[in-house]
């Protein structure tokens, strides 16, 4: 990357169709070094589609991708050289060892012979999984294989990592230890891309978020920024609203969502939505609430199941 | 993209992938070593001894042969068909499709075409190390010529790149595992009878002799039991141009279906 190269990533009006299924519907985006991004979307929202023809898995049909200034189309090699990718399924080699995945894998990259294992042992010390070095993957447990796979994609010392779905499937303890981790990295100026559906990995993770749907870029921006121009900063959630409840929210031309069996009102900083609702309106089947991105999330990609 | 193309996309990377092979069979070498050392040793007992009761001599080019020295150079053109095949039937399509191993190659500097390109070669490599054993037991046996059979060993490379090929299309083609019935009933049985394996082709009906002269098998067969035999002659090189140009023609036509199935 020269010096004057400003983004990590730049896709410019990025599209992916399959047949006629139009996957990624021309988004933009770009990733600065040093940065988090985060794609966010409900399944079939075209995350995954998205994050693999940046790590040069999938052809993209029309657009533009560079990645440290260079041209997918054409540089793909030199690129896929630089990059660290976790893919969504573990496709850890289970006919290797722990250690003998990480040494195939750099030797794909043509990292030199014996630079191998100093670094593969030095990556197994940061997954803290240098005891099982010997044994078979398949013995690993689900948060094992995830950071296994994390040190896997840092073989090559790369300059950005791109995670599909990071955590998902594994349990809280689990999914902290990846966190740290990923964090550390970040402090060492890695460039992380990643998709997820958990929104407190997004908002603990990324700087700045991309939340898409239908193959679109619905909105971007940082987390508390879109926590506050999407869902303001209290919440109060109403089970089975009675007329009073609806008459002030009107009154007041609050913001709001009327479901089901259930109200949620949406309020700011200054318009002091949790005494006006009060103990009158709040008292059994009521949550006062900070605003969260999951509010930001489900507002704009609404809540009707996807599958 | 066209087939022809995609070969600019192989680069010398490939050997990566035919060193993980290489790693994985080493893990298990005995028992890989195992199935050639004894598998030639139960076809000789069987139709060596067994059969040879029946069938006696056998005429080939003129010269009465003893039905073991017939059939000694078939085990290995056989060999090198089986272990290309199979290798790159099933072991590719687990790799591929439950190991999930080449997606995770394919987020590496490889190329879809390293990948394959890897697989075949490795597939031709099974094919050298099977043939080498089955070759030691016929010898041990003194049913070859030598220094003549050396030239087996290049024959079962060349014959691995050009079963693995075949194997490779199948592998990009077949929707499940299960399928791969469907080509070793229709293509791999009907060569390891009917191509001058186990009797002459000359026993067959003409029209059937024509056919079995198609199977690439057939002109695997052929080359073996020459080198075997020690008679080297020019119109053999009908036969290796024969396999070779299969495997020239048939390696894009692999690269092709197999970027359709990985590639989307």
């Amino acid at each position: 990357m020269t010096e004057k190269e400003p983004y990590i990533i730049h896709a410019r009006d990025l599209r992916k169709k399959f047949g006629s299924f139009t996957a990624v519907d021309g988004i933009s985006f770009h990733l600065v070094p040093g940065e988090c991004l985060g794609l966010l979307g409900p399944n079939g929202a075209g995350k995954t589609s998205t994050i693999r023809m940046v790590y040069g898995f999938s052809p993209m049909t029309s657009g533009h991708l560079d990645l440290f200034g260079l041209d997918m189309n054409t540089n793909w090699r030199q690129i896929k050289s630089r990059i660290g990718v976790c893919q969504q399924e573990n496709n850890l080699d289970p006919d290797l060892s722990v250690l003998q995945n990480l040494e195939v894998f750099a030797r794909y990259f043509n990292i030199a012979r014996k630079e191998i294992r100093d670094r593969s042992i030095q990556l197994l010390k940061f997954i803290a999984l240098e005891n099982r070095k010997d044994d078979k993957v398949t013995s690993l447990s689900g948060g094992m294989m995830r950071r296994l796979v994390l040190a896997r994609a840092l073989i090559n010392n790369p300059e950005l990592l791109v995670m599909d779905e990071p955590t998902s499937g594994l349990d809280p303890q689990a999914r902290h230890q990846v966190w740290e981790r990923l964090e550390l990295l970040q402090e060492n100026g890695l460039s992380i891309l990643l998709t997820t559906h958990y929104m407190d990995e997004a908002s603990r993770l990324c700087e700045r978020l991309i939340i898409m749907d239908h193959g679109k870029v619905l909105v971007e921006g940082r987390p508390d920024d879109l926590v506050r121009s999407y869902a303001g900063e209290h919440v109060v959630e109403i089970v089975n609203p009675g007329r009073e409840v609806k008459e002030l929210v009107d009154a007041h031309d609050f913001v709001h969502d009327t479901l089901d069996h259930r109200m949620i009102i949406y309020g700011r900083e200054t318009d002091g939505l949790f005494d006006l609702i009060g103990d009158k309106f709040c008292r059994q089947g009521c949550i006062k609430r900070l605003a969260t991105l999951e509010d930001v999330f489900l507002r704009l990609t609404g809540r009707e199941l996807r599958e | 993209m066209n087939g022809m193309l995609q070969i600019a996309n192989i680069s010398w990377r490939f050997i990566r992938v035919w060193n993980r092979n290489m790693l994985v069979y080493r893990r298990i070498w005995f028992v890989n070593l195992l199935v050639p050392l004894f598998e030639p040793l139960l076809y000789l007992a069987a139709f060596g001894v067994g059969l040879s009761a029946l069938v006696g001599r056998v005429q080939y080019h003129g010269e009465e042969i003893s039905y073991i020295v017939f059939i000694a150079p078939a085990l290995l053109a056989i060999t090198m068909m089986y272990n290309s095949f199979f290798e790159n039937t099933y072991a590719s399509f687990v790799r591929m499709y439950y190991q999930k191993t080449f997606d995770a190659m394919l987020a590496t500097p490889l190329s879809m075409e390293d990948i394959i390109a890897g697989e075949i070669a490795w597939g031709a490599t099974k094919s050298v190390i099977a043939t080498t054993i089955v070759l030691a037991v016929v010898s041990f046996f003194r049913l070859v010529y030598y220094p003549h059979a050396l030239l087996i060993l290049p024959l079962s490379f060349l014959g691995g790149l050009a079963f693995g090929t075949i194997g490779m299309i199948f592998t990009g083609l077949v929707p499940s595992i299960e399928m791969f019935n469907l080509p070793i009933f229709l293509f791999i049985t009907p060569m390891f009878l009917f191509s001058g394996t186990f009797f002459p082709i000359s026993a067959l009906p003409g029209w059937a002799q024509t056919l079995s002269s198609a199977l690439p098998l057939t002109h695997l067969v052929n080359l073996c039991r020459a080198f075997c035999l020690g008679e080297i002659t020019p119109d053999l090189t009908w036969s290796i141009a024969y396999i070779t140009i299969m495997f020239v023609l048939l390696f894009p036509i692999a690269l092709m279906v197999m970027r359709k199935k990985l590639i989307n």
